[in-house]
């Protein structure tokens, strides 16, 4: 319990003195709200109009839940699928590296030309900034298996299918969860980008209504919430991780 | 070298005749085993019991039993940058059923790739394989190998990882399970069936990677330089746990090893190696008697032996020098 709050507390003292060292600056230099609210505006503001932004909130997290399940399950068949095809890998790998100079979110516009308005573009959209961690990651996780191990397996007469599910697989286990949790970040800002693009409803749908009146305290909220909802899917990415890599030893620090 | 039989210093030894082992048949075995022990004579590895080695080892080879391995003439190559390097020149050996056989030599001598050839891992570029008088040039599963690090699986606990070789193999798990959690029991990992690899010393996994190889349902075990990632004292611990524990399970055993008292300790048989190309240089009949006592280290039998081995040692570490 000691150490924990030795972690802690060195940033949670960072995070203070910059919340203060905002304030103070707001009410020195007389700054006006619509420009940068102060962090007391944005607390007052959050308890004041929290019944409108609660449904926004609901909106996006549910399009992240269907969004991040569908995004990381792309990412994993295709992992999966190049790293059994070896000369599928070496044909597409090179591929799915120059497809990430496309800019995702630039395709939003076109997925709604292709797909309109429903859930489909948006899902589309979150798949697509999602699928490209967790398919490195694990194909990473899958190609690097310990080479004794794997001499070990194939001595013992392993076929390639008691290769791939008791040593490829779980070995790759830390690397794939490295990946799930990046695209779960990406996961909530795909969703925030997809209900910029066309929605009417989601935080970032939120965020462009309270643009349009210079409402900046409630943009400030709405950042909150999206840093929260983030928050709370890394943490239990982490979660799940902790326990199916329970093997793993500690870092001794 | 003359081979000097062991015969008649030997205690009751004995296995079924087509090699199959006692121990995963369960009780009976056991308390024999431990009634045996406590008659003070030398446990039985299977039923069938009371014949010596050496009366086995002559019917077996009077009734032409082939040998658990034998390597014919294997020759192998590697080519880097367009250069072939020959590692294996004609090395020629064998294993006979239930016997402890060790390879020694200097550093590069191509020991590791001769293990991979006959693992089937890689090919001979000539010469064959054999395993019980059938071919098996190439062929992957045919042995059990316990390699130099204990290369445990780090999500399996050390129960599964015991059990490991079985479950490639696809045999009744239950009685797969009892017999290692009694053999965990045994090497002194008992209460370390659910615990991780990590959380094992060095000698301790060691040990769960070596019952890994004495579990499988191989007949023939590979040992790859098994202690030469120990301190001195886990290892001189660990030869002795190994001497006591092949005593009492004869399973037909090739050992590589850079440590020629090791191989005296434990070998009926050494193979000396040149450095590369390697290749037979010497073949040493251990003249010992079984059940061996570390004692048997300081007689002046052993440590003639341990002279001559690495003066022929060190003659090749100065070739390769050269």
């Amino acid at each position: 319990m000691r150490s924990y709050w030795n972690q802690i507390w060195p940033p949670l003292v960072a995070v203070i003195f910059f919340l203060g060292a905002w304030q103070l600056a707001v009410s020195v230099f007389h700054v006006p709200s619509w420009m940068l609210p102060s962090p007391g505006d944005i607390a007052r503001e959050s308890r004041g109009n929290a019944s409108g932004i609660w449904a926004h909130t609901a909106a996006t997290l549910r399009l992240t839940l269907i969004g991040f399940p569908v995004g990381t399950g792309v990412g994993l068949i295709v992992a999966l699928l190049l790293h059994l095809v070896p000369w599928l890998k070496r044909a597409l790998y090179p591929l799915l590296i120059l497809s990430q100079n496309v800019p995702s979110i630039a395709l939003g516009p076109l997925l709604i030309v292709w797909f309109g308005f429903g859930l489909l573009p948006k899902i589309v959209l979150i798949t697509l900034v999602c699928f490209f961690p967790v398919a490195v990651a694990a194909m990473g996780g899958l190609a690097q298996s310990d080479r004794i191990m794997m001499n070990y397996m194939k001595m013992a007469g392993a076929d390639k299918w008691q290769i791939f599910t008791k040593l490829e697989l779980p070995g790759s286990l830390p690397s794939l969860f490295s990946g799930l949790k990046i695209s779960a970040t990406y996961a909530v800002m795909g969703a925030v980008v997809a209900e910029w693009i066309g929605a009417d409803k989601g935080i970032g749908y939120y965020m462009l209504l309270q643009k349009a009146s210079y409402r900046t305290d409630r943009m400030f909220v709405a950042i909150v919430i999206i840093v929260l909802l983030s928050l709370v899917l890394f943490a239990l990415i982490a979660l799940l991780e902790k326990w199916l890599v329970r093997w793993k030893p500690r870092k001794t620090s | 070298m003359t081979r000097i039989t062991d015969a008649k210093h030997e205690g009751a030894v004995g296995s079924s005749p087509d090699g199959s082992r006692g121990w995963t048949g369960g009780g009976q075995a056991e308390a024999e085993q431990a009634d045996a022990e406590q008659a003070g004579t030398t446990r039985m590895a299977g039923p069938g019991g009371g014949r010596t080695e050496a009366e086995q080892a002559g019917a077996a080879r009077i009734a032409g039993v082939p040998p658990a391995l034998e390597v014919n003439s294997v020759t192998k190559a590697f080519f880097h940058r367009r250069r072939e390097t020959l590692v294996l020149d004609h090395v020629s050996l064998k294993v006979e059923p239930q016997e402890f056989v060790s390879i020694v030599g200097p550093s590069g001598c191509g020991k590791s790739t001769l293990f991979h050839i006959i693992g089937g891992l890689e090919q001979p570029d000539a010469g064959t394989i054999s395993m019980n008088g059938k071919p098996v040039t190439g062929q992957r599963g045919e042995i059990s190998y316990m390699p130099q690090q204990p290369a445990l699986f780090p999500w399996r606990t050390i129960e599964d990882n015991v059990l490991l070789a079985g479950e490639l193999k696809g045999g009744p798990r239950a009685e797969a399970r009892a017999a290692a959690r009694h053999w965990l029991d045994k090497v002194g990992l008992g209460g370390f069936e659910r615990a991780y690899p990590h959380m094992l010393s060095g000698g301790m996994q060691q040990r769960a990677a070596f019952l890994r190889a004495l579990l499988a349902p191989q007949e023939l075990m590979l040992l790859d330089e098994p202690f030469s990632a120990l301190d001195a004292l886990t290892r001189s611990e660990m030869q002795r746990w190994l001497l006591e524990l092949w005593e009492e399970n004869r399973r037909s055993v090739l050992f590589i090893t850079h440590n020629i008292e090791e191989a005296l300790l434990l070998s009926s048989r050494i193979y000396v190696f040149s450095g590369r190309p390697g290749s037979v240089l010497h073949t040493v009949e251990v003249p010992f008697p079984r059940p061996r006592r570390e004692e048997i280290t300081e007689s002046p039998e052993f440590l003639q032996l341990k002279r001559q081995l690495s003066q022929w040692m060190r003659e090749e570490q100065a070739k390769a020098a050269k």
